[in-house]
């Protein structure tokens, strides 16, 4: 690409018009559609999870509808959801679809597409000082196999027999058998494509990001002064790499099981009053499959937001992150151990026990490098110097989920203890606090923070700690509340929770959590009003907002295809100088070598 | 109605975004500059951060307690009475945790509050200290993963062979029992067999199979203090087996056995005195997405004293009709050996 020609560095130093810089003229397709530009691929899949998290967050809303108020009808359930919300009452097939629906948007269209998508497009080439990613195309073809994978996603939504409902696990045998539930006819066969459609991006993009950190590093960039962002995102692409090929060869062996008669995960069948042919197959096959990418998938979803809250933690603060190496170690550790303690989701699957005792020991060592990072950001803020930005408070929620949540953790990882609580709502309680809520405070900080390097504007602050603080609040008063309904032992997707009557004094915390969650989806009105009011009308961003050190802020607000005018910056120190004693101001940039500053140096800098 | 929504969606929209300028231009109007607004917002964000702190731990106790009475009974077997012993370490050992990192998080997030005057500690790293938070976690962990698994090893291995012999079936929506009868031996069963008199599929040829017995209704009994060997099956797709007063689960997968040994120690009656509650039942749910009606696929599980469980076992099904053997289609038999004990 003509862009990775840095030579001519000579006549593009002053860059008042930087017209001058690049000489292809962009058309609207070439500029907004089929970008290949890492910063517009960014927001394009940003844009996109924005969009497919409200879908996915409204029909949250409408299941907690019917699980806090049974007896109620909402009429206007008709209008939203037509024949499924007949007469204002929520047929029990589509809530089991809305879940089914909603688990799956949310863990991969959001949670993986959405953060991974955004945040490694975007700080990648920035932060390692790259003109861009290794492929522009296979980039540009990475959000469109997404959008493509979303659509089909939303397009399954609105078929007769109703979308995939069999769980975002998709277990067979009812998944396979459209006899078993309505769902898992055409609605299932688009979840499988869309699904295949999204591994492909997965794949495209994690590729891409691995070649880049490797090879487009700038001068000075070594690893060890690569950002955690960096590493996160790394340590994320070759987790999904080494995954996601798994899931395509799980869903390619369901699809032919359903439609060709194969018999991998089928067998001993009576459905609908005849016997089935399928015989010799296990459907306990699938869910080893499954969990071998659904595991890492947690960390896929965790390591960006948590790399993502490093540096908005440490730059917000002041001061260095603390144990830097140590942090990077720790999300090695987790993703070597992330392989192999996916059998955690099958104690009671009927997998032999010792089997079962070797995941519980290796799921338990998982809590030793999670707890040394969140020990890692305490010292972090332990004596720091603390600018309080929506994107810091953000950070903050995100280290208070990960202990909440990655503490139940321990007791779900006991199988001793999981057999009593699998599939209760303690897991829903449990996965919600330390996946996705913390993962979406991690992505929620990074938009506040990274805004201006996007769009060149500045979010609104007031609105940001609204936004804040009501979320937080929200989050708590839905999620915490689930662990008692889960030691209460109700089962998640369940239509009704009165089915047993031990269960109908419960109806009080539903309620409260309904009450909440409506409140949540208020307060994420709030945000999408701020981001997109704030990319036209927002305050223009100064040229390092922050006082951050890292490279991304040293490339001009206005974008340039190749990111930088003239060379690209050489690195001389790691991105974690702040408030180095001695030293005139509380940071200094990568990009100012250690000769400049014989003030602040300390033995070891060089 | 839905145009009116919309309206007021719109509304609603319009007062964010006026209210948004009205406060940009307050902060310009009042000459504030942006160090002395950030100031500002330090200030009202670190009081917010103790005031969520102390207000939510605060909550979380309280709704321990209130919430308390809600949650499952005390355990009804031998093995859960352990498990919730070891449940209430974990919750303990957590609690602390929770208790020291919540607090000192939020405390450090007020207290260290940006001010220009001062550098924060310029404060790497302290190698000392990362390995006394290393191991520390490392040793607890050791303790629990110890503790759980010999719990776990108990439960699933170091257990009598000859617990009383129980079939657990389920299918779409509903439970099936099976007692295993004199020989302590379930008769062979084959899903191509299954037919409305034969909703297990049983092999009637079998003659383990002859004085096996089926639950008429949806109710099943165990005995107090005998032990139970389940065994799990299922016609269709996966169910669960979830007994919660039991603390037990199990999944029942088409094509497998899976198993699970219990020894349930307090009668419903008993239960009923307990839990101050005369229309207290143990139950049998199913814990694993099985279709639209997953979630009223239940079976009442009553305990009774062994006497009044073999009272009751008289008055149900015989698994083989009367009449039973010479029904049987002897090619489908021949397949039969692969669900078979």
């Amino acid at each position: 690409m003509e862009v990775k020609d840095t030579t001519h560095s000579g006549h593009d130093v002053d860059h008042g018009h930087d017209d001058h810089h690049h000489e292809h003229h962009q058309t609207f397709l070439t500029k907004y559609v089929f970008s290949t530009d890492h910063k517009m691929i960014s927001k394009q899949f940003l844009v996109t999870a924005i969009v497919m998290a409200f879908l996915a967050m409204g029909m949250s809303m409408i299941f907690r509808l019917q699980l806090a108020w049974p007896d109620q009808t909402f009429p206007f359930l008709e209008n939203i959801i037509g024949k499924w919300g007949k007469d204002g009452k929520l047929d029990p097939g589509f809530y089991l679809a809305l879940v089914t629906i909603h688990g799956t948007i949310m863990v991969f269209m959001v949670l993986t597409g959405g953060l991974s998508g955004t945040f490694s497009n975007l700080l990648i080439p920035l932060q390692v000082g790259a003109r861009d990613m290794a492929s522009g195309f296979l980039n540009m073809l990475s959000f469109w196999f997404f959008a493509a994978s979303s659509l089909v996603m939303f397009g399954s939504l609105f078929i007769e027999a109703g979308p995939a409902s069999g769980g975002w696990t998709v277990y067979p045998p009812l998944s396979a058998l459209p006899q078993a539930i309505p769902g898992s006819g055409l609605g299932m066969t688009l979840w499988l494509v869309s699904m295949v459609l999204f591994i492909v991006s997965a794949l495209l993009g994690g590729i891409n990001y691995i070649a880049t950190v490797i090879n487009l590093r700038t001068k000075g960039m070594a690893m060890t002064r690569l950002p955690l962002t960096i590493w996160a995102f790394l340590i994320t692409a070759i987790l999904g790499v080494l995954s996601f090929p798994v899931l395509v060869a799980a869903a390619l062996l369901l699809v032919f099981d359903r439609s060709m008669g194969t018999s991998f995960y089928l067998s001993d069948i009576f459905i609908g009053g005849v016997p089935l042919d399928h015989t010799g197959g296990s459907p306990v096959l699938y869910q080893h499959l499954f969990w071998f990418l659904g595991h890492p998938e947690v960390y896929i979803v965790l390591l960006p937001a948590l790399g993502l809250a490093s540096e908005v933690i440490s730059t917000m603060s002041r001061k260095p992150i603390f144990g830097y190496k140590a942090m990077i170690a720790s999300m090695l550790v987790i993703a070597f151990l992330s392989f192999i303690v996916w059998g955690h989701h099958m104690f009671v699957t009927g997998m032999n026990p010792f089997l079962g005792s070797v995941f519980v020991f290796t799921t338990l060592l998982v809590a030793i490098p999670s707890a040394v990072k969140v020990f890692n950001y305490i010292a972090t803020v332990w004596r720091a110097n603390i600018v309080m930005t929506p994107a810091m408070l953000f950070a903050i929620g995100l280290v208070s989920f990960f202990i909440s949540g990655g503490l139940t953790g321990i007791i779900l990882g006991d199988s001793a203890l999981d057999i009593n609580l699998h599939d209760t709502y303690f897991v829903v309680a449990h996965f919600h606090i330390v996946m996705g809520s913390s993962a979406i405070f991690g992505m929620f900080a990074g938009v506040y923070h990274w805004f201006p390097r996007m769009y060149g504007r500045m979010m609104n602050k007031t609105l940001g700690y609204v936004h804040f603080w009501l979320t937080i609040i929200c989050v708590y008063a839905v999620f915490f509340p689930m662990h008692f309904i889960g030691l209460a032992g109700v089962p998640r997707r369940y239509y009704a929770n009165t089915a047993y009557e031990g269960f109908d004094q419960l109806i009080n915390i539903n309620e409260l959590i309904s009450v909440f969650a409506l409140l949540a989806g208020v307060a994420q009105v709030i945000f999408a009003i701020n981001f997109f009011y704030s990319m036209f009308k927002g305050k223009i961003a100064p040229q390092n907002p922050w006082k951050s050190n890292t490279l991304e802020w040293t490339a001009p607000v206005e974008h340039l295809h190749g990111n930088w005018p003239g060379e690209i910056p050489t690195v001389h120190r790691w991105p974690y100088d702040y408030s180095k004693p001695g030293a005139k101001e509380d940071y200094i940039p990568q990009t100012v070598p250690h000769s400049a500053t014989p003030e602040s140096n300390r033995p070891g800098d060089f | 109605m839905n145009f009116l929504m919309l309206l007021a969606t719109l509304l609603g929209i319009l007062v964010v975004i006026r209210l948004m300028n009205v406060v940009q231009l307050a902060s310009v109007l009042s000459g504030e500059d942006e160090e002395e607004e950030q100031k500002r917002h330090n200030t009202m964000n670190g009081i917010g951060m103790i005031l969520f702190m102390v207000l939510g731990l605060g909550l979380m106790v309280y709704m321990t307690f209130k919430y308390m009475p809600f949650m499952l009974p005390e355990a009804a077997s031998a093995h859960g009475v352990e498990t919730d012993f070891l449940l209430n370490i974990n919750f303990l050992v957590i609690g602390i945790v929770f208790f020291i990192t919540q607090i000192a998080l939020f405390w450090f997030v007020y207290k260290y509050q940006h001010d220009k005057k001062r550098f924060a500690l310029f404060y790497p790293e302290n190698h000392k200290l990362e390995l006394i938070w290393t191991v520390v976690p490392t040793i607890v962990l050791s303790a629990l993963i110890v503790t759980g698994l010999r719990e776990w090893n108990k439960m699933t291995q170091g257990h009598p062979k000859d617990g009383m012999v129980v079939q657990v079936y389920g299918y779409q929506f509903n439970w099936i029992a099976r007692y295993a009868g004199a020989d302590n031996q379930l008769g062979r069963s084959f899903y191509k067999l299954i037919t409305d008199d034969n909703p297990l599929g049983i092999d009637f040829s079998d003659p383990a199979a002859k004085d096996d017995i089926i639950t008429k209704a949806n109710e099943m009994h165990l005995p107090k203090g005998v032990p139970v060997q389940f065994q799990f099956n299922s016609r269709d797709v996966i169910h669960s087996a979830y007994f919660p007063h039991f603390r037990t689960q199990m999944n029942c997968v088409p094509g497998m056995n899976t198993a699970f040994y219990m020894e349930p120690t307090i009668t419903t009656a008993e239960m009923r005195g307990i839990t101050k509650k005369e229309k207290f039942d143990y139950v049998l749910l199913c814990n694993k997405i099985c279709g639209v009606a997953h979630y009223n696929m239940k079976m009442k599980v009553v305990v009774d004293e062994p006497a009044d469980f073999k009272a009751w076992l008289q008055g149900e099904k015989p698994a083989v009709p009367a009449s039973g053997p010479s029904k049987v289609a002897n090619t489908a038999s021949a397949n039969a050996e692969t669900n078979s004990l």
